[in-house]
C-alpha cells in the first residue's frame, strides 16, 4: 500500500507531529491557569487534546503507510548534541498506536474527569495529562540517547504524578513510590546500555556524537559487549513493560491511577518500552546472538503465564487489567523473540512474520485494553467500586458499557472475528514454524512453549469470563451496584470507537498487515505483506495457502447468516416467553449472595496452579449454632493471595537496603565540624587521586 | 471443480452437519441403553425431543439479559459453522480455507465463551459451577490440542484441514508412532471437550457433578432446543474431526466421490460411536479434580507424539 | 519384510516402550505397574526379534526368548507372589506428585535425545534412532525409584531401568555378546529373589514397605 505521502503537498510528517506534540506541551503549560472554570475547560480543554493527537495519529499513520524515514534536527538541547529527531516506519508505528489510543482516551477523558470536579482539583490531570502523552511520543521520536532519554523521564515524571492523583489514598502513595523507584531503576539500566553502545561507537566523544542512534548503528559491537548492552536494555525497558518478574509496581500503579490514565499506561506508555527492544536489539544490535532471543521468548513466556494467572485469581477488576497487561506483553514477547530466533538462524521470512505478529499484539493490546480500562473507568465511575465481589448485575443497568466492555473481553480473549485471535494466530503460525530450525535443542523445545502460550490463551478468556459474568451479570451484590447509571456520551463514544476499531482490525488483517510492511522490513528485511494477502484480501495466509489459513470476514458472514436464518425461522411461530423466578432446587429464596462470585469463580485455578501463588486462606467456624447445637454456627472465610515473587526478589533488596541505611547512618552525627572533616577528606582523597 | 459443485458440495457439509449430528447422537444413546441392558428408545428419539422443545413456550428467568438470550443463537451458530469447514465428504470443501485447525478451535471457544456467559447470567450457584468448571476444562485441554494440532501439522507442513486430509490420503502404508499417540490424545481430548464420561456426564442433572448440563439449566423452549442441537453438533464435529485427521481415506475429492465418501463417513461414525459407549461404560465419572491429570496425561501423549517424531522420524 | 518396514516396526515398538515407561510413572495401582512393566517386556522381545530378523543375528533371537520369559512370564509372577503373599497396600505413593513427575520425564527424554545427538549422526545401523528412547527408559526408570515410596515400585523401576539397558544395547551394538546377556539374564533372576527376600525382611523388620521408615536407621545424633 502506498498511501499518497504528505510530502508531495510540502509538508513534512514529522514537522506535523512535532507541532502536535508542542500544542500537547503548550496545553500543559497554560492548563495551572484555568483553575476558576473548571467544567468550562474540560469540555474545551481534552477535545483539543484529542485533536492534537488525532493530527499525530493521521501524520504517522501516513508515513508507515507510504514506508519514509525522515531525519531532523532540532537545535536545542546541550550544546553540541541537537535534539535528533527521525520518524521511521518503527517510530512511526508507535507513534500511530499511541496517539490513536490517546484520541480515544481523550474523548473519553471528557466527560470521565468532569466527575472529579469538586472532589479533587483537576489541574494535576489537566497538567500532566498532555505531558505524558507528549513526552510517549517525544521519546519514539528521539534518535539520540539524551532526547530518548528526555522523553523517557517526561513521560515517567508525569505518569508518576497522575498516579499520585489520589493522593489522599495511603495506597496510592504506596504503588505511586513504587512505580517511580522501578521506573528509575529501569531508566538507570537503559542509561547505562546506551553508554555501553556509545563507548563502543568510538566516533567523537568529544562532541557527544556517539550518543546518536546514527551512531550507535555503525558501531561495530564486540559480542561480549553487544550482549551486555542487550540485557542492560532488556533489563532497563522490561521494567518498564512489566515482564516477570520486574512486573510488581505495574498492579499497584495502573488501577491507582484515574482509570483514563490507566487505559494510557496499560495500552501506550507499556508499548514505548516494546518499541525500545525492538529499536535496540533489531535496530541497532542487529541481533547477533541466539541466547538473546530465547531469553527473551522465556521471560515473555513466563509473563504470559503469570500474568494470566494472577489476573484469574484477582478480585479487583482494575488490577484483574494490570495483570493481563503482563500476560500480552508476555505474548508479544514470545513473538519477538520467535522473530529475533529466526533472524539469527537467517530466516527472513519467518522472521517477519513473528515480528509481525508481535507488532500486531502491541497495536491490538492498545486497542483492548484501553477500551477495558475505560469500561472499568465507567464501572468505578457509576458504583464507586473496583472489587468485584460487590458488583454483579451492572448489564441491566448500563447498556452501552456492557456491550462495549464485551467486545473487549472478546478481544482479548482471543476469539474471532475480533482482533485479539488475529495476532495470537500469527504467534502460533510463527511457533508452527519452529521445525525448520535447524537446531534440534530449539525444534524439541519450541513447541511445549507453544503449548504454554495456547495454556495462556484460554486461562485469559477464563479471566475476561469471570471479569465480565461477575461484575456484568446475574444480580447486583450490594445496594450501589443495583443503583448504578449509564455513562455521559463523552465517555460511550471515547470506548465505542476503539471497540469499532478492534473489530476492524480483526475483520481486515491483510490490509493492517500490508500497512505496517514497512515496519517489519525496516527490522528484519523482509515482509509478509505479499503472501499474507497472496489468496486475496479476505483470506489470511502468512506464508502460504497450503501451509494455514484464516478468513475472518467469511466466518463472520457464515455465523451471522446462520444466526439470522435460525433466528427468523424460529420467530416465524410465536412461543410465547414467560418471565419467572430461577430454579431453587424447590427450597425457596435465592438470595445474590448465594451466586458464584469472583473468589469462587477461581478457585479451581487456584487449586491447580496453587504452587505459583502465595496463599493464606482461613476458615474460622464457632462451631454450634446458638439455638440448634446440631448445626454450625457462623462460618468465616479469608483468603489473601500474594505475589509470590515479592518475597522471592524484592524484600530481600528491600531488607538491604534498610541495612546498609542503618550502616551509614552511624555516619551521621549531627555536629557540624565531622561533617566538615568528612569533606575535608574527600577533597585530600581526590587530590591525592589526581596526582 | 466449479463454483457450482464447490457450493453444492458446502451446502451438503452443512446438512451432513446440522441434520445428522442427532441422529449420531441417538445412536450413541441407543447403544448405551444396549450396553446398560435397558430398552433403547429408538435412534429417532433425539429428533423428537428437539421438535418437542421447539414447540413449547420459554420460561426465562427474571433476571436473564440478552447475552443469555442471545447465546443459544451463537452458539449454535459458531458450532454449525466449525462443522462447515471440516472436509469430512469432499477434500475440495470451499469453506475449509476459512479457517485451519487453531481457528476451529478458536470457534469452540466463542461457544464456550457465551455458554459460560450464559451460566452466569441468571446468577445462581449452579450456573456459575458450571462456567467455573467448563472453563477450567476448557484451559487444561487447550495445551494438549495445540501439542496435536503440532504434530499433525509436522507430518502436513501445514495446519489446513483439506491438505492435512490430502496429504494423509497419500500415504499408503505408514505405521507412525506419533499418530497413534495423537490419535490417543485427540480421544481424551474429545471425551473432555464434548462433556462425556468420565470428565463429564451428559444425562445427569445431579447438582454437584454437572459441568455443561449446570451451564444450560435455565434454559428451556427454543433456547434449550438449539443449545442441546448444538451440543450434539459439537460431538457430531469432533468424530468428523478424528476422521479428518486420522481416518480421511475415502473422502472424496470430487462431487462424483461424495456419495460413497457419505457412506464411508456413515460406517466411520458408527464406529465412533461404539468406541465411545465402550469408553463411557467401561469407566466412571472421575472426581473434578482428577480431570487435570486426565487432560495432563493427554497433554503427555500429544507431547510424546511431538517428541517421537523428531526422534523416531 | 522389507528393511523400510522392519525399520517403521522397530521405532512403533520403541515409541511403545517409552509410553510403558511414562505409564509405569503415572500408574497408581500396584497390580497395574506389573501389567505394564510386562507390556514393557513384550514390546521389547519383540523389538530385539525384529532386529535378529533384519539384520541377521541368530543370538539375539536367544536374547529375544529370554526376555520374553523372564520379563514377560517369571519376573511379573514373581512379583505378583510376592505382593499377595506380604498383602501390600495395592496404592502406589508417589513422594513427588504424578503431573510433575511427567513434566520431568519429558524433560529428560528432550535431554536423551540431545544426549544422544552424537551416536546418531556416527552410527550406520539401523536401529539408531532408537537409542535416545534406550536412554530415556533408563533415566525414567531411574525417576521413578527416586520418587516412589514403597519397595516394590522401586524394584519395578530398577528392572525398568534394565529393559533400557538392554534396549539401548540391541539399539546401539545390535545387542551384546549372548554369554553377556545369558549372565545379565540369571542376575535379574537372582536381584528378583534377593529383592523378594529383602522385601521381606524390611517388611518384618519395620512392619511396613514405606523406606522413608529406613531413616530411622540412621544412628541419633
Amino acid at each position: 500500500m502506498s498511501a499518497p505521502a504528505l510530502t508531495t503537498l510540502g509538508v513534512s510528517h514529522t514537522e506535523i507531529i512535532l507541532t502536535s506534540v508542542c500544542a500537547l506541551l503548550l496545553c500543559g503549560f497554560l492548563a495551572p491557569f484555568f483553575h476558576n472554570r473548571e467544567k468550562f475547560f474540560t469540555s474545551l480543554f481534552f477535545p483539543v487534546i484529542a485533536l492534537a493527537s488525532f493530527v499525530s495519529f493521521a501524520a504517522s499513520f501516513l508515513a508507515v503507510g507510504s514506508g519514509l524515514t525522515e531525519n531532523y534536527l532540532i537545535s536545542a538541547g546541550l550544546p553540541g548534541l541537537p535534539f535528533h529527531v527521525r520518524l521511521d516506519p518503527l517510530s512511526g508505528f508507535f507513534i500511530t498506536v499511541v496517539s490513536l489510543l490517546s484520541f480515544f482516551v481523550s474523548i473519553y477523558s471528557v466527560g470521565y474527569v468532569k466527575t472529579f470536579i469538586g472532589r479533587q482539583p483537576i489541574s494535576v490531570i489537566a497538567v500532566f495529562y498532555p505531558l505524558f502523552i507528549a513526552g510517549m511520543i517525544m521519546t519514539l521520536l528521539a534518535n539520540d540517547a539524551f532526547f530518548f532519554l528526555m522523553g523517557w523521564e517526561v513521560m515517567a515524571i508525569s505518569s508518576y504524578f497522575l498516579v499520585l492523583y489520589e493522593d489522599r489514598n495511603p495506597k496510592n502513595r504506596r504503588a505511586a513510590l513504587l512505580y517511580v523507584v522501578m521506573a528509575h531503576v529501569g531508566a538507570l539500566s537503559i542509561l547505562l546500555s546506551f553508554a555501553v553502545m556509545a563507548g563502543l561507537g568510538g566516533v567523537g566523544q568529544e562532541t557527544f556524537q556517539g550518543y546518536t542512534f546514527d551512531a550507535m548503528r555503525s558501531a561495530s559491537h564486540t559480542p561480549f559487549w553487544a550482549g551486555v548492552a542487550f540485557l542492560l536494555a532488556f533489563v532497563g525497558f522490561g521494567a518498564k513493560a512489566g515482564v516477570v518478574p520486574l512486573h510488581v509496581w505495574l498492579p499497584e500503579a495502573h488501577p491507582a491511577a484515574p482509570s483514563n490514565v490507566s487505559a494510557l499506561m496499560s495500552g501506550a506508555m507499556l508499548k514505548t518500552a516494546v518499541y525500545g527492544i525492538l529499536r535496540v536489539t533489531f535496530d541497532i544490535l542487529h541481533v547477533s546472538q541466539l541466547w538473546w532471543g530465547e531469553l527473551v521468548l522465556i521471560v515473555g513466556l513466563l509473563s504470559a503465564i503469570m500474568g494470566v494467572l494472577y489476573a484469574i485469581v484477582e478480585n479487583d477488576l482494575k488490577r484483574l487489567l494490570a495483570y493481563s497487561s503482563v500476560e500480552n506483553i508476555g505474548i508479544i514477547l514470545v513473538g519477538m523473540g520467535l522473530a529475533m530466533i529466526f533472524y539469527f538462524f537467517h530466516m527472513p521470512l519467518l522472521s517477519a512474520l513473528a515480528v509481525t505478529a508481535a507488532l500486531y499484539h502491541a497495536l491490538n493490546h492498545a486497542m483492548f485494553k484501553g477500551l477495558l480500562f475505560m469500561g472499568a473507568g465507567s464501572v468505578l465511575h457509576a458504583t464507586n467500586e473496583r472489587n468485584m465481589e460487590n458488583m454483579g448485575g451492572l448489564i441491566h443497568k448500563m447498556k452501552w458499557t456492557s456491550a462495549i466492555f464485551l467486545a473487549g473481553a472478546l478481544s482479548i480473549s482471543a476469539l474471532p472475528p475480533f482482533n485479539g485471535f488475529v495476532s495470537e494466530w500469527l504467534t502460533f503460525q510463527a511457533f508452527l514454524m519452529s521445525p525448520s530450525l535447524t537446531s534440534q535443542r530449539l525444534n524439541l523445545l519450541i513447541p511445549l512453549g507453544a503449548a504454554l502460550l495456547a495454556l495462556t490463551a484460554v486461562l485469559s478468556a477464563s479471566a475476561f469470563v469471570k471479569a465480565f459474568g461477575v461484575s456484568f451479570l446475574g444480580q447486583a451484590r450490594s445496594k450501589h451496584c443495583a443503583e448504578a447509571h449509564e455513562s455521559p456520551w463523552s465517555m460511550r463514544i471515547g470506548m465505542l470507537l476503539p471497540a469499532v476499531v478492534c473489530l476492524l482490525l480483526g475483520v481486515f488483517p491483510s490490509s493492517v498487515i500490508n500497512w505496517m510492511s514497512s515496519t517489519s522490513s525496516l527490522l528484519v528485511g523482509e515482509t509478509i505483506a505479499k503472501s499474507a494477502s497472496g489468496f486475496g484480501w479476505a483470506w489470511l495466509t502468512p506464508v502460504a495457502a497450503q501451509r494455514a489459513s484464516y478468513s475472518a470476514p467469511m466466518l463472520l458472514l457464515g455465523i451471522i447468516s446462520v444466526l439470522v436464518i435460525v433466528f427468523i425461522t424460529l420467530h416465524a411461530r410465536k412461543n410465547a416467553i414467560h418471565r419467572v423466578p430461577p430454579w431453587d432446587c424447590g427450597y425457596g429464596g435465592l438470595t445474590p449472595r448465594m451466586q458464584y462470585n469472583s473468589t469462587s469463580f477461581a478457585m479451581p485455578s487456584r487449586l491447580i496452579f496453587g504452587f505459583f501463588f502465595r496463599l493464606k486462606e482461613t476458615v474460622k467456624t464457632d462451631l454450634f449454632h446458638k439455638r440448634s447445637p446440631a448445626f454450625p454456627g457462623k462460618m468465616k472465610y479469608s483468603l489473601r493471595v500474594r505475589d509470590r515473587f515479592w518475597g522471592l526478589l524484592y524484600m530481600p533488596v528491600i531488607d538491604a537496603v534498610f541495612r546498609m541505611g542503618k550502616l551509614t547512618a552511624k555516619l551521621q552525627h549531627g555536629r557540624i565540624h565531622i561533617y566538615l572533616a568528612y569533606s575535608f577528606a574527600t577533597v585530600i582523597i581526590l587530590l591525592l587521586m589526581v596526582l | 471443480m466449479n463454483i457450482l459443485e464447490q457450493l453444492l458440495t458446502e451446502a451438503m457439509q452443512i446438512a451432513l452437519t446440522a441434520l445428522a449430528a442427532p441422529l449420531f447422537v441417538g445412536w450413541v444413546r441407543m447403544l448405551k441403553c444396549w450396553s446398560q441392558g435397558r430398552r433403547a428408545p429408538g435412534i429417532l428419539q433425539p429428533y423428537r425431543n428437539l421438535l418437542k422443545l421447539f414447540s413449547k413456550d420459554i420460561l426465562l428467568a427474571e433476571n436473564a439479559s440478552w447475552v443469555f438470550r442471545a447465546t443459544p443463537y451463537v452458539v449454535f451458530g459458531t458450532i454449525l459453522m466449525a462443522g462447515s469447514v471440516i472436509p469430512v465428504i469432499s477434500s475440495e470443501l470451499p469453506l475449509s480455507a476459512s479457517a485451519d485447525i487453531i481457528a476451529l478451535v478458536a470457534l469452540f471457544g466463542i461457544a464456550r465463551f457465551f455458554t459460560a456467559l450464559a451460566g452466569m447470567d441468571v446468577g445462581t450457584s449452579f450456573g456459575g459451577m458450571g462456567s467455573s468448571r467448563e472453563m477450567m476444562i476448557a484451559s487444561l485441554a487447550e495445551p494438549a490440542v495445540l501439542m496435536t494440532a503440532f504434530t499433525v501439522s509436522l507430518f502436513s507442513h501445514s495446519t489446513s484441514l483439506s491438505v492435512i486430509v490430502k496429504y494423509v490420503q497419500g500415504l499408503s502404508f505408514f505405521l507412525s508412532p506419533s499418530m497413534a499417540f495423537v490419535f490417543f490424545a485427540f480421544i481424551l481430548i474429545m471425551l473432555a471437550e464434548t462433556g462425556r464420561v468420565p470428565v463429564d456426564n451428559p444425562v445427569t442433572h445431579l447438582e454437584l457433578t454437572m459441568i455443561h448440563e449446570g451451564m444450560i439449566l435455565e434454559y428451556s423452549g427454543r433456547h434449550l432446543a438449539l443449545m442441546e442441537w448444538a451440543g450434539m453438533m459439537k460431538l457430531f464435529v469432533f468424530s468428523s474431526l478424528g476422521i479428518a485427521l486420522f481416518s480421511p481415506w475415502g473422502i472424496a475429492s470430487d462431487v462424483a466421490g461424495v456419495p460413497f465418501a457419505l457412506l464411508l463417513v456413515a460406517l466411520k461414525l458408527t464406529a465412533i460411536g461404539v468406541i465411545v459407549v465402550l469408553i463411557e461404560t467401561g469407566m466412571a465419572k472421575m472426581r473434578i479434580f482428577r480431570v487435570p491429570e486426565f487432560l495432563g496425561t493427554a497433554f503427555l501423549l500429544a507431547t510424546l507424539g511431538m517428541l517421537s517424531h523428531f526422534m523416531l522420524e | 519384510m522389507t528393511h523400510g518396514i522392519s525399520i517403521q516396526l522397530n521405532n512403533f515398538l520403541a515409541a511403545f516402550i517409552l509410553l510403558t515407561s511414562f505409564a509405569l510413572l503415572a500408574q497408581r495401582r500396584i497390580y497395574g505397574l506389573l501389567v505394564i512393566f510386562a507390556w514393557q517386556g513384550f514390546f521389547l522381545s519383540l523389538s530385539s526379534a525384529i532386529v535378529a530378523y533384519t539384520a541377521d543375528i541368530r543370538h539375539l533371537y536367544v536374547s529375544a526368548a529370554l526376555t520374553l520369559l523372564l520379563k514377560v512370564i517369571v519376573l511379573p509372577y514373581i512379583l505378583y507372589a510376592l505382593i499377595n503373599k506380604l498383602n501390600i497396600f495395592r496404592e502406589v505413593e508417589p513422594l513427588v506428585n504424578i503431573p510433575t513427575t511427567m513434566l520431568i520425564g519429558v524433560a529428560l527424554v528432550i535431554f536423551s535425545y540431545h544426549l544422544t545427538a552424537p551416536v546418531r549422526e556416527l552410527s550406520t545401523l539401523f536401529t539408531r534412532t532408537t537409542l535416545a528412547v534406550a536412554l530415556s527408559t533408563v533415566l525414567l526408570g531411574f525417576l521413578m525409584m527416586i520418587t516412589r515410596k514403597k519397595a516394590v515400585t522401586q524394584v519395578i523401576g530398577f528392572l525398568a531401568m534394565e529393559n533400557g539397558l538392554f534396549f539401548a544395547a540391541t539399539s546401539a551394538t545390535y545387542g551384546m555378546p549372548l554369554v553377556v546377556e545369558l549372565g545379565v539374564a540369571l542376575d535379574i533372576l537372582i536381584a528378583a529373589l534377593i529383592f523378594g527376600i529383602f522385601i521381606f525382611q524390611i517388611r518384618t523388620t519395620f512392619d511396613t514397605l514405606d523406606l522413608t521408615e529406613m531413616e530411622k536407621l540412621k544412628e541419633d545424633s
